[in-house]
């Protein structure tokens, strides 16, 4: 326990960067994911057979294989950036098909009926959309993109394998210094990890609730 | 909504005109994009003095045609199926051990258990991995799996529990008027059924478990990609850092595109076997799945409804 403690300023640095690329590449993937998903629901074909193409290709390209690209190969290939920006792209890059699904289950959740109905009562594209369609595909999705952003946070750690400082690079980095106090550094470092985790997994749960019986 | 023609009225022939165009100029642009990308990799880079060969160029590609680096890749592949194999076994049945635990009548077992899972799933699996190789100093190898087994056990284990909160009430009430005992009926009766539902949800998790195999890379387990990306690449130079790259990511995509086509299927079949009437199958991804199973269980519990809503329904 002295250890953590001790170590308090190194943790709190390390926590910082994790919720720094949590913020930043969560924002960006999520700007990513939403262009991605028009496209999917776009009439335009080619943009929506690209935009399947991506989501295939990216969700079944493993983190630690976008991280070397975009840390070790690209610079051979020229580029000069910092790790932390080469780790914010890879984040934001494989989290963006997750965010494109999710959006785009929500939108595909509303029964045809619904659409229909709004339709058959006489209301056109946008009041369709914007009084039938989009209240209740917006509460279809929050949850899901809420377990996203959760699986973004476990996967920042993977960036502390890439050059980047953060929770997880510190906890290895206090481990190797205090060999003797193992267990508890890294207990530490799993307790900051479950104080995002853990009340982000309670709110999905919380607002699926509170919407999806409703219907 | 999974067709969008409702929203609006049918397109006329400008409409579809304008459509054809958009498409069109798409193609276009998409193509331009990959070509100028493969143009600009292909082209020779000044570096100093030396000129270096362009991405494309033999040059970078010619340790493929040595039969000594294939077998030095497939050892890196069967190291990433192994551990991806026994940790599924693993995650498996400590995902069923969870789940009935989860689910036991005596809180003394049910909130410990709970809790557990808890801290579990919100673990990142990287940190786990060096917690089993710091800690029981096992060897990579057994980090990777048990870390794997572990995480996934608990995602797999909440997947059950959720599957067998979903169940209609009646099946458990039917099982015990039959004069079964609680174990027995949820062991003969309500457990087979709960897996059965969830078993789509439990193979994408699958997915997941395999993509996470490379992981190993970050603990130095020999697993593809550090094979190809740290002992070959560095056995061989720098300059086939990429052609490497491209091989391993499509070992990977290869990988794991079959093993998700595989949960498709899984997940059509099971849909049109237990539910003919239902078009839509389960979802196939697992938190969604999850939630949907979730909103079940609660609408069993909280109302007479006896569950005849299809969770097929709601995609």
């Amino acid at each position: 326990m002295d250890v953590i403690i001790e170590n308090l300023p190194t943790y709190l640095s390390g926590f910082g960067t994790t919720i720094l690329l949590l913020i930043v590449s969560g924002l960006a993937a999520l700007v990513i994911g939403t262009i991605v998903a028009a496209m999917r629901i776009s009439p335009v074909a080619t943009l929506r057979t690209v935009a399947t193409v991506y989501t295939e290709v990216v969700r079944n390209t493993p983190l630690t294989l976008v991280l070397i690209f975009c840390a070790f190969v690209l610079p051979y290939l020229g580029s000069r950036m910092p790790y932390f920006v080469a780790a914010i792209i890879a984040l934001s890059v494989y989290t963006s098909p997750f965010v494109a699904e999710a959006l785009r289950s929500g939108i595909n959740g509303v029964p045809v009926g619904q659409a229909e109905a709004a339709r058959s009562v006489g209301l056109g594209f946008r009041q369709t959309v914007s009084l039938v369609i989009l209240p209740q595909a917006f509460r279809m999705t929050i949850p899901p993109l809420i377990n996203v952003f959760i699986a973004l946070t476990k996967n920042t750690s993977v960036a502390g394998g890439f050059f980047v400082i953060e929770l997880f690079a510190v906890g290895k980095q206090l481990a190797n210094d205090n060999g003797d106090a193992v267990i508890p550094i890294l207990l530490g470092v799993a307790t900051f990890y479950l104080i995002i985790t853990v009340p982000l997994g309670l709110l999905a749960v919380q607002l699926e609730r509170k919407w999806v019986v409703q219907r | 909504m999974s067709n969008a023609s409702v929203l609006f009225d049918a397109p006329g022939p400008r409409a579809r005109a304008l459509s054809r165009t958009l498409s069109v100029i798409t193609a276009v642009l998409v193509i331009g994009g990959l070509l100028w990308m493969f143009l600009v990799l292909n082209s020779p880079k000044e570096s100093g003095d030396i000129t270096l060969p362009g991405m494309f160029d033999e040059s970078r590609w010619d340790i493929f045609a040595n039969p000594e680096v294939w077998t030095f890749i497939g050892q890196g592949v069967w190291n990433t199926l192994r551990a991806a194999l026994v940790a599924s076994v693993l995650a498996v049945a400590l995902g069923v051990v969870l789940s009935l635990l989860r689910s036991a009548r005596n809180p003394w077992i049910r909130i410990p258990t709970a809790v557990v899972i808890e801290f579990f799933r919100g673990m990142p699996v990287l940190l786990m991995m060096l917690f089993i190789l710091l800690v029981f100093s096992t060897g990579d190898y057994w980090a990777v799996v048990g870390a794997l087994a572990i995480y996934n056990g608990a995602l797999i284990g909440e997947a059950l529990r959720a599957g067998l909160a979903a169940l209609p009430r009646g099946q458990r009430e039917a099982a015990l008027s039959l004069g079964m005992r609680q174990l027995q009926s949820k062991m003969l009766v309500e457990f087979p059924q709960a897996f059965r539902q969830m078993l789509p949800i439990i193979v994408a998790q699958l997915v997941v478990l395999l993509k996470d195999t490379s992981l190993g890379f970050i603990v130095g387990y020999p697993e593809l990609l550090r094979t190809t990306m740290n002992n070959l690449s560095s056995f061989y130079g720098n300059r086939y850092l990429f052609p490497l790259w491209v091989v391993t990511f499509l070992i990977y995509l290869a990988m794991n595109l079959s093993l998700s086509w595989f949960a498709r299927w899984l997940s059509r079949r099971t849909a049109s076997r237990y539910r003919p009437s239902g078009k839509g199958g389960p979802p196939v991804d697992p938190t969604q799945g999850m939630l949907v199973a979730e909103a079940m269980a609660d609408a069993n519990r909280s109302g007479s409804s006896t569950g005849d809503v299809a969770p097929g329904s709601r995609p």
